[in-house]
């Protein structure tokens, strides 16, 4: 499932791309910034990161609908180069869905069909297999203009599966969908990729969408690939500041290196944790909210690492606590599960903070 | 955010309410009445123009059996249909250059295409006049143009103009066009001559129609510029009832406009029909 | 800096960094870029010649002539370049000419305006079907032939026309005003005013009524919300159409020669005039040349307004 599997090769293959738009009077904007990275055969892979980062002009490239300033793409060993998309082995669904309004839901899907000259006996019979696998049977004679969003998007997803790509590359598909659709098609969509069996590359700022769907992450700012991994390492072990900050919540406290092992937090305490960094360095211990727990003063167990502080706020979520505590020197975010109001510490409360040291990650930027 | 028709404070009330609509309707019937009172008056059977004498068909007849009339129109429609052919085509493919695509000059010609729109008619009848007589010895040189008596002055000057109109309607309609829709096609395997027949032309086919509807309107409607460049014996009918103006109002001049009141007439309802069809969506296949 | 974080498969194998067989693609994409500008500009050579033969090189002409010499028998010919007709466009007659033809344009324009205006604001405050149609109805007169419609006029205006007779029965004067200065005007304002509706329309129907329900509630009578908040939104409306109907009433030709005989000669008749009867081609070109200027000061003076495209 992850990088190459029985020898076969990898689905997408980018070395050292890089894509620069400039205008002749000399404003040069790198979009996407030396991105090197593989996917395997089968893998549901996610780009993820902010508006801007450069994702959706990685995923052009691999479409062809762009071509990189510099570095190689491949796919399934096969270099690209200036291949224009009709030449390459992928298909694409467009954020818009970009659906040819005068054809009817069964000439769309079919239009790649007939491109590649499929005959028409053997057309029908795909066409109609497509739209069967989206759950469009009866609207195969429906206008795109007489579709919902959400038709739209499965009428689009057939129209590119229906060629049997090598690869699959989505961008951005469910962004126009409402909160309940998008959570039903994230796991309509990830059936269906298990199902064909097919590469998908997919392309969000979503990060519990990413999270939710992918096999591996690719999270990306500012042009540049910033750690690759399984959803559960970019999440218990982020590798930047980015990175951590970009999924989910996170607390950051600041560090030095003072050895191979051991960390110095701001307040003077010092924190068992191993790194490579070089001894003085600036790092940032992150430890998430829930890895976090509140103790009344003092009542901390002894193997946890503790900070000492005060309630500064308490939000109540129906399933969790949120706690505001203020240390000497910052504030940190403590979730909690839900406890009776009895239970509860309250503003104003002296408490202890306690966390578990295999449960933090170092991060540095 | 509520736009388009005025809520209930744009609404006019009370003495307002009634001023705009007498006015709307005094400036209605400031657009139709001249082209009633003229339909009217074709049927006149009388010499001068005011006085209603009684009922006749008999303008037409004349009208009909009328041979320079007749002649005139045949040149009408020969070169409208020649100019608006060749300026639907240029105008489409300049339309398509400008807005598909990028490269050196692409601005300048932006700017010169835009000038056959601004250009009075009367300086753009001086172009084309002086342009000719300079290059007459040139263009007579190439076989089968034969600018002293045929009509090649007329539909050249014609495309001329109408190219600028072709193509700002066209580039309307495709800057409209969401552009992904061109890439989708090329994802799936279709080269950049059959994304354009089977995804861009289909969408900006209104766009085309109207073009060449505007371009037909134009082409006949135009009197300064082919009458500077009419050739003897080739004059279309505008330039010919233009000529009968001068002389004096006739009611045959009468009969001749309603019949060409009704054929613009027939034109616009023609387009609409057509817009409506295409707009619709026209089934592929 | 390439970051490929390995995954953490199970069999604890790193993936496999294959040869990255680097293509020099800066070059290529720039090849593949001016490739597909070559295509572009092909695509747009056809046209692009076409223009420069039948457009440019007449525009050329012309403003050669305009600094040409004309020859006793009345060619012109392309030597002895000098301003001498430029020079003649001080002359009285020219003047005369030009100033009747900026005040007619000028008040044809603002007679358009006032009538256009209520009608426009009338037809965006009706429902979507009833628009259409009225916007047709205006549409209607503009798509039929521009002589017809001004000889319509012609034949109203007549000494037995219609109108003239009407005059009379009511008792308002004179009624022939045909061959004088207020039928050219009268027809010029007939030709012309569709292309102040339109515009017009355009722009009030843009207009965010929100702004104006906001001013009413701030106690605004309905004439003061008018007069601050739609009158100056409706302005670039207001701009296009009144150049719309300015320049090709500057240099009206067909209007004058039906509505006004001879005698009141516009700039577009006195350019006529010279080509054909006085046979002085560059005082006509030197005429037709300042015209041109005329409308496209006032074509940049739109677009610089924020005006769209026509």
């Amino acid at each position: 499932m992850e990088g190459t599997t029985n020898g076969q090769r990898p689905a997408v293959e980018l070395a050292g791309v890089v894509k620069r738009f400039g205008d002749r009077s000399g404003t040069e904007v790198t979009a996407v910034d030396d991105v090197s990275l593989t996917i395997g055969d089968g893998e549901f892979f996610s780009l993820l990161g902010p508006s801007g980062c450069g994702k959706t002009t990685t995923l052009r490239m691999v479409a062809g609908l762009e071509l990189p300033t510099a570095g190689s793409i491949r796919i399934h060993g096969e270099e690209m180069g200036l291949r224009p998309p009709n030449k390459r082995p992928v298909n694409t669904v467009f954020q818009s869905y970009a659906l040819f309004p005068h054809m009817t839901v069964a000439k769309n899907v079919g239009f790649g069909l007939e491109m590649r000259r499929v005959p028409q006996s053997e057309r029908r019979a795909l066409i109609d297999e497509a739209i069967e696998l989206v759950e469009m049977g009866s609207m195969a004679h429906r206008k795109p203009a007489q579709l919902s969003g959400g038709q739209q998007q499965r009428v689009a997803l057939a129209r590119a599966l229906v060629n049997r790509p090598e690869v699959l590359l989505l961008d951005e598909p469910l962004g126009a969908l409402d909160l309940k659709l998008r959570h039903q098609m994230q796991v309509e969509l990830k059936n269906l990729q298990r199902e064909v069996g097919i590469t998908f590359v997919y392309v969000t700022h979503d990060q519990e969408e990413a999270v939710t769907m992918s096999d591996r992450i690719g999270v990306m700012d500012d042009g540049r690939l910033l750690q690759v991994d399984t959803p559960e390492a970019i999440y218990e072990r982020p590798s930047t500041r980015f990175v951590a900050d970009f999924i989910g919540q996170t607390n950051f406290l600041e560090a030095t290196v003072a050895g191979p092992t051991e960390v110095v937090l701001a307040n003077g305490d010092r924190l068992r944790l191993a790194s490579d960094h070089p001894a003085g360095a600036a790092v940032a211990v992150t430890v998430r909210p829930e890895r976090l727990t509140v103790h009344r003063r003092g009542e901390a167990p002894a193997d946890r690492h503790t900070v000492d502080g005060c309630v500064e706020s308490v939000t109540y979520l129906g399933n969790a606590v949120i706690y505001g505590v203020g240390v000497d020197w910052m504030h940190l975010e403590v979730r909690c599960p839900a406890t009776l109001a009895g239970d509860r510490r309250s503003v104003g409360d002296d408490v202890t903070v306690s966390f578990e040291p295999e449960h933090v990650a170092l991060v540095t930027g | 955010m509520s736009k388009g028709v005025a809520k209930s404070t744009a609404e006019p009330q009370g003495a307002s309410r009634w001023l705009l609509r007498g006015h709307s309707a005094a400036v209605f019937a400031f657009f139709y009445a001249p082209i009633v009172v003229l339909c009217i008056f074709s049927f006149n059977d009388s010499n001068a123009v005011g006085n209603w004498n009684g009922f006749t068909l008999g303008w037409y007849e004349e009208l009909f059996g009328n041979d320079n009339i007749q002649s005139s129109i045949w040149v009408s429609v020969k070169v409208c249909v020649a100019s608006t052919v060749i300026s639907v085509v240029l105008g489409t493919a300049g339309a398509l250059a400008l807005e598909r695509f990028r490269w050196w000059g692409q601005k300048a010609f932006d700017a010169v295409l835009y000038l056959p729109i601004i250009i009075p008619d009367v300086t753009m009848a001086v172009m084309m006049l002086v342009f000719f007589n300079e290059t007459a010895s040139w263009f007579n040189v190439i076989p089968g143009i034969n600018l002293q008596n045929g009509l090649e002055k007329l539909v050249f000057s014609h495309v001329a103009f109408n190219i600028s109109f072709v193509s700002v309607v066209v580039r309307a309609r495709l800057a409209n066009l969401d552009a992904s829709m061109e890439e989708a096609a090329a994802d799936l395997y279709a080269n950049r001559w059959q994304a354009f027949r089977r995804v861009t032309l289909p969408q900006i086919m209104p766009g085309v129609i109207g073009g060449a509807l505007l371009a037909v309107t134009i082409s006949l409607d135009d009197v300064v510029v082919s009458s500077f460049v009419a050739a003897v014996g080739g004059t279309p009918l505008s330039v010919y009832v233009f000529g009968m103006l001068r002389k004096g109002v006739s009611p045959l001049v009468n009969s001749v406009s309603v019949v060409m009141l009704v054929a613009s007439m027939a034109l616009v309802l023609a387009s609409l029909v057509i817009s409506r069809a295409t707009g619709s969506g026209r089934e592929e296949r | 800096m390439a970051v490929d974080a390995p995954a953490r498969p199970p069999d604890g194998e790193p993936p496999v960094l294959e040869e990255t067989a680097e293509v020099d693609t800066p070059g290529l994409e720039r090849e593949a870029e001016r490739a597909k500008a070559r295509q572009g500009f092909l695509l747009g050579l056809p046209t692009i010649v076409y223009l420069l033969v039948f457009f440019v090189v007449p525009l050329g002409f012309v403003v050669a002539y305009s600094f040409a010499t004309r020859t006793r028998s009345g060619r012109t010919e392309l030597r002895d370049f000098n301003l001498d007709a430029y020079a003649r466009l001080g002359d009285d007659i020219i003047m005369t000419v030009a100033w009747r033809s900026l005040w007619m344009a000028v008040v044809a324009t603002l007679i358009c305006l006032v009538l256009a205006y209520p009608l426009a604001y009338y037809i965006s405050t009706r429902s979507p079907t009833v628009r259409n149609l009225m916007l047709v109805g205006v549409m209607i007169p503009f798509w039929s032939n521009f002589l017809i419609r001004t000889y319509a006029w012609r034949v109203l205006l007549d000494s037995d026309g219609l109108v003239t007779q009407a005059f009379e029965f009511i008792g308002v004067g004179d009624g022939r005003i045909l061959f004088t200065s207020n039928a050219v005007i009268l027809g010029l304002v007939y030709g012309y005013l569709p292309f102040m509706v339109l515009p017009l329309y355009a722009a009030i129907e843009r207009i965010d009524w929100n702004l104006v329900e906001g001013a009413r509630d701030l106690y605004a009578s309905g004439w003061s919300a008018f007069r601050r908040v739609v009158w100056p939104l409706s302005r670039p409306g207001v701009i296009a159409g009144s150049i719309l109907v300015f320049v090709p009433s500057f240099g009206a030709y067909v209007t004058p020669a039906i509505l006004g005989g001879n005698k009141e000669g516009l700039l577009g008749s006195y350019i006529v005039l010279q080509f054909l009867s006085a046979r002085n081609g560059p005082v006509g070109s030197a005429v037709s040349v300042v015209v041109l200027v005329v409308m496209l000061v006032a074509t940049l003076v739109y677009f610089r307004t924020g005006g769209k495209n026509l």
